[in-house]
């Protein structure tokens, strides 16, 4: 496909070629456009390049995705740094809380030194990050098993929950999101948006004791616990996380509907959306086949920001249903000083969190046209 | 008025068009905006709309798709389409003349495109939503309307995303995306208004070219009156939502009867002499070359001077270095090469380095008098503000001054406590005129001040600046895209293409023959209020390259 300068058969003398204006164009399609390396998009002018500004100026999606790519690792490294300080930074040691009344002196120093405390932070902080790069987590102080063990069942647990809790509130909040849309301010989208404001107003674990009360106690019909087993088959599995499920189902969904709501909105007054409107397009489409796709990119980092939430911040949901997940391992480890779990948990929840923003960062930038079509 | 017949299309009777307004402080209350237009649309013909910014023409044109902008409401009288009252339809019946019956072509096809599709699908989507033809014969009527348009690689074209291809290159695409489903009328709403003269011509050639190839009637709205002459059968002129005049083309630009259709036909009627001695320099541009940091270089070598009191005439179209050279000037942009001297010694190259003396005697203007003013100060505090920063002025004084510069820019004190929202486009480019004016300049550049502008409004803006300049003998650089505002302002005059100065001398000099290529095709391009003009440009164009 041709990118260079257009032929127009004969209608066109000399002809400024590619210098051609783009009639200011709205603000709202520039947004998507207003990432950083965008400037160096620019018409083709090579002058003193380095190698990695040809490879931005001839793929620069690939390069944008390395980027990010990039800054996530260093950011991994640079949180995984503060982990360790913050943990040494703790008042209180292990050694102490295990031994209790016959915490002698000579006992906390024996303790100490078995569990390799007696050497220099770095040397520990390094060992302790080799072995974290190789899937070793070290032991666990108080159970004395392999916390990489622990850990990998308790996130198998934690992320079927999260899975299911989202695979519920994404298609569920979107599509609401654009049925606000379709009846802007009236009573269907009010309806949407005072249960939806409800639900994210009340706390999570008020949430889960209401649908414990009227489901498991009045009604009967699920299971209380949400405690899982090995031994359990899918189906067993399914109905015990159904409570859990819905409350995160509820506190996630307000906020990514609202926020589809938002974005699209802000798009319906392009000159875009009035000229599918003027095609005699119906309402339910042009929301979503031309409003929808231009406001992808905030909806993303809100639906990135809620996933991270499903898998680190649902402590209080797994606590108040007696799930055994990700974060009532932490909450245990952190009553009795259990260092390397931890350390694991925290460098766990953070990648997490690193990978899906880069995730919803790296789709932002496929979901930009011009980015994904230069010139 | 005659009665709708047969033959017509299209027939509008006694439209009202009502909004909604909320001044600040008061209750809403209704505005009439369009009142008492009766017009016909015939089969295969066009009708021009014409009038400045707030006649109501888009609202009006709307109406053939029954269509209210923006809360717009159509409150009275008919607007039949093939006899059947559009007004009278249910949402579905609307549903289904919009896109499929009557299309529109909007002003700026870069906004009016979904920059999420490619180009191709968002062409065929009405055709085959409304099942007037199948996937693969909307294709293939597609195929033929890039060709008709004359489109580059009419193939491979529709793969294309809207921002892979240019402005002009939209603008048709956008006619396709009209002409596709074989509407009965399309409206268009000011196609051309925001391209280059050069590109202009060819969008208009292109569109007259498909309506006649298609047979379909056309509402043509523009406020160019050079414009509708060369594509339109009828004309309607409209001021203030009312009609003015309506006649066929031949009558209005050749016989006008009303006054107002006169003054528009007239309208680039300002214009002076050259001054004769043009050797003093004020401002010189000694061989700048600038650009961005990328390596981009938007000037290269451009020399050029201004003397005292007279106006040179910077033109060329967008993306040539007009503004960039402007932006060089005033030190926003510190240039990689040669050097800007004012008043025989050089200034320093960016805006840091320049004392406030230096930064008082060149003053600017710019484009958008809306944005280039903060909406929440009165107009006291706009112009007042130069007043105190370079004069230290306060109080009394100050104010007095203000009243002064508001009596220069023929306005008064009664506009003192106003904000820009409360002020018209041409009353709000006067205050912005007024605020440069108080820092006593020696040079104003001023960036396009009326290209936003109606040719009225813009005609009276001019006149103030020539008659400023008179006053005050303050020079002006005057960018523009505008060969008629050249003519009728410029001693000297600057022919700018894609970063270089290609011609440059007194007005008589750089309008006059022998043309280099480019000045001769951007001269060529500006409509002139003729009719016939279009073909004739086109037919010597195909002459040259023939003989090429």
């Amino acid at each position: 496909m041709p990118g260079g300068p257009a032929q127009d058969p004969g209608l066109m003398a000399p002809k400024a070629a590619g210098a051609n204006p783009q009639p200011s164009g709205p603000a709202g399609t520039d947004t998507l456009a207003a990432t950083p390396s965008l400037s160096t998009l620019s018409p083709a002018n090579d002058g003193i390049l380095s190698p990695w500004g040809r490879f931005v100026r001839k793929s620069p999606l690939a390069a944008l995705v390395l980027q990010r790519l990039a800054l996530s690792i260093a950011l991994l490294f640079a949180v995984s740094l503060m982990i360790f300080g913050g943990v040494e930074a703790l008042p209180g040691d292990f050694a102490t809380t295990y031994l209790g009344q016959s915490a002698t002196p000579q006992a906390v120093e024996n303790i100490r030194k078995d569990l390799g405390l007696d050497q220099p932070a770095t040397t520990r902080y390094f060992q302790w990050l080799g072995g974290a790069l190789q899937g070793d987590f070290g032991t666990s102080w108080a159970s004395r098993n392999s916390v990489s063990e622990q850990i990998g069942k308790r996130l198998g647990n934690s992320l079927f929950l999260a899975f299911f809790a989202a695979i519920i509130s994404i298609p569920l909040a979107i599509g609401l999101g654009m049925l606000a849309v379709h009846y802007r301010d009236r009573l269907a989208d009010k309806v949407i948006n005072v249960f939806s404001l409800a639900a994210i107003s009340l706390p999570e674990f008020f949430v889960g004791y209401l649908l414990i009360l009227f489901f498991a106690v009045q009604m009967g019909i699920a299971t209380f616990p949400a405690t899982v087993y090995d031994s359990m088959s899918l189906t067993e599995r399914l109905s015990a996380i159904a409570l859990p499920t819905a409350t995160l189902v509820l506190v996630v969904l307000a906020h990514m509907m609202r926020m589809t709501r938002a974005a699209i909105l802000n798009v319906m007054s392009s000159a875009y959306v009035e000229t599918a409107e003027l095609k005699g397009l119906s309402g339910l489409r042009i929301i979503a086949r031309h409003a929808a796709p231009n406001a992808v990119a905030p909806v993303i980092n809100v639906i990135a920001l809620n996933l991270a939430y499903l898998v680190v911040g649902v402590v209080v949901v797994e606590v108040v249903f007696v799930y055994p997940g990700m974060g009532q391992y932490m909450v245990d480890a952190v009553t009795v000083r259990d260092m390397p779990v931890v350390q694991a948990c925290g460098l766990i929840f953070a990648a997490f969190y690193i990978f899906l923003n880069m995730t919803a960062d790296i789709l932002a930038i496929i979901a930009n046209p011009r980015l994904r079509h230069p010139r | 008025m005659p009665e709708p017949s047969r033959t017509e299309l299209l027939s509008v009777r006694n439209l009202k068009i009502e909004a909604t307004s909320y001044p600040p402080g008061e209750p809403p209350k209704t505005v009439t905006l369009v009142e008492g237009v009766n017009f016909d649309v015939q089969k295969g013909k066009v009708l021009g709309l014409i009038g400045e910014s707030g006649a109501g023409k888009s609202t009006i044109g709307l109406t053939a798709l029954a269509y209210g902008r923006g809360g717009v409401r159509i409150t009275g009288g008919e607007v039949r389409l093939n006899g059947q009252d559009l007004l009278k339809l249910d949402h579905t019946g609307i549903r289904k003349v919009r896109g499929a019956k009557v299309c529109y072509v909007a002003q700026s096809a870069a906004a009016a495109f979904n920059p999420a599709h490619r180009l191709g699908e968002q062409v065929i989507e009405a055709s085959l939503k409304h099942g007037i033809m199948s996937r693969a014969e909307a294709e293939k009527r597609a195929l033929y309307l890039f060709r008709v348009l004359g489109l580059p690689n009419p193939e491979t074209f529709g793969e294309r995303y809207p921002h892979q291809v240019s402005g002009g290159q939209l603008q048709r695409a956008m006619t396709a995306m009209a002409l596709c489903p074989n509407p009965e009328l399309i409206v268009f709403d000011e196609p051309t208004t925001a391209l280059d003269v050069t590109t202009q011509i060819d969008v208009l050639a292109a569109i007259k070219h498909a309506i006649e190839e298609t047979h379909t009637a056309a509402i043509y709205i523009t406020h160019d009156l050079a414009v509708v002459a060369q594509i339109t059968d009828d004309i309607l002129v409209l001021r203030h939502g009312k009609m003015v005049e309506y006649g066929s083309v031949k009558q209005i630009i050749e016989a006008p009867t009303q006054e107002y259709t006169r003054a528009l036909v007239n309208v680039r009627g300002t214009g002076r002499e050259e001054a004769a001695d043009q050797s003093g320099t004020l401002l010189k541009v000694d061989n700048v070359t600038a650009g961005y940091s990328n390596g981009f270089k938007v000037l290269q070598n451009v020399s050029l001077h201004l003397p005292k009191g007279q106006t040179l005439a910077v033109v060329g179209e967008s993306g040539s270095g007009k503004s960039t050279l402007a932006r060089v000037i005033t030190g926003l942009l510190p240039p990689q090469e040669g050097t800007v001297s004012f008043d025989g010694k050089p200034l320093p190259r960016a805006l840091k380095g320049r004392g406030n003396e230096e930064l008082r005697r060149i003053q600017m203007i710019y484009q958008m008098a809306d944005t280039a003013m903060n909406p929440r100060q009165t107009v006291r505090n706009i112009i007042g503000r130069p007043l105190t920063f370079y004069f230290g002025m306060h109080g009394r004084q100050k104010t007095e001054r203000v009243k002064e510069l508001l009596d220069q820019i023929e306005m008064g004190d009664r506009f003192l406590d106003r904000f820009p929202a409360e002020l018209s486009g041409g009353q709000k480019q006067r205050v912005a005129i007024a605020r440069a004016l108080a820092a006593r300049p020696e040079l104003i550049l001023c960036d396009e001040p009326t290209s936003a502008l109606d040719p009225l409004v813009a005609e009276g803006i001019l006149k103030l600046l020539l008659k400023l300049q008179e006053e005050t003998r303050v020079s002006y650089m005057f960018i523009t895209h505008d060969i008629a505002i050249v003519r009728a302002i410029a001693d000297s005059v600057a022919v700018m293409h894609r970063g270089r100065l290609v011609r440059f001398g007194p007005k008589s000099k750089v309008l006059s023959p022998p043309f280099d290529d480019y000045t001769d095709l951007l001269l060529k391009s500006v409509p002139e209020m003729e009719i016939g003009w279009l073909e004739k440009v086109l037919k010597t164009r195909r002459m040259e390259s023939a003989g090429n």
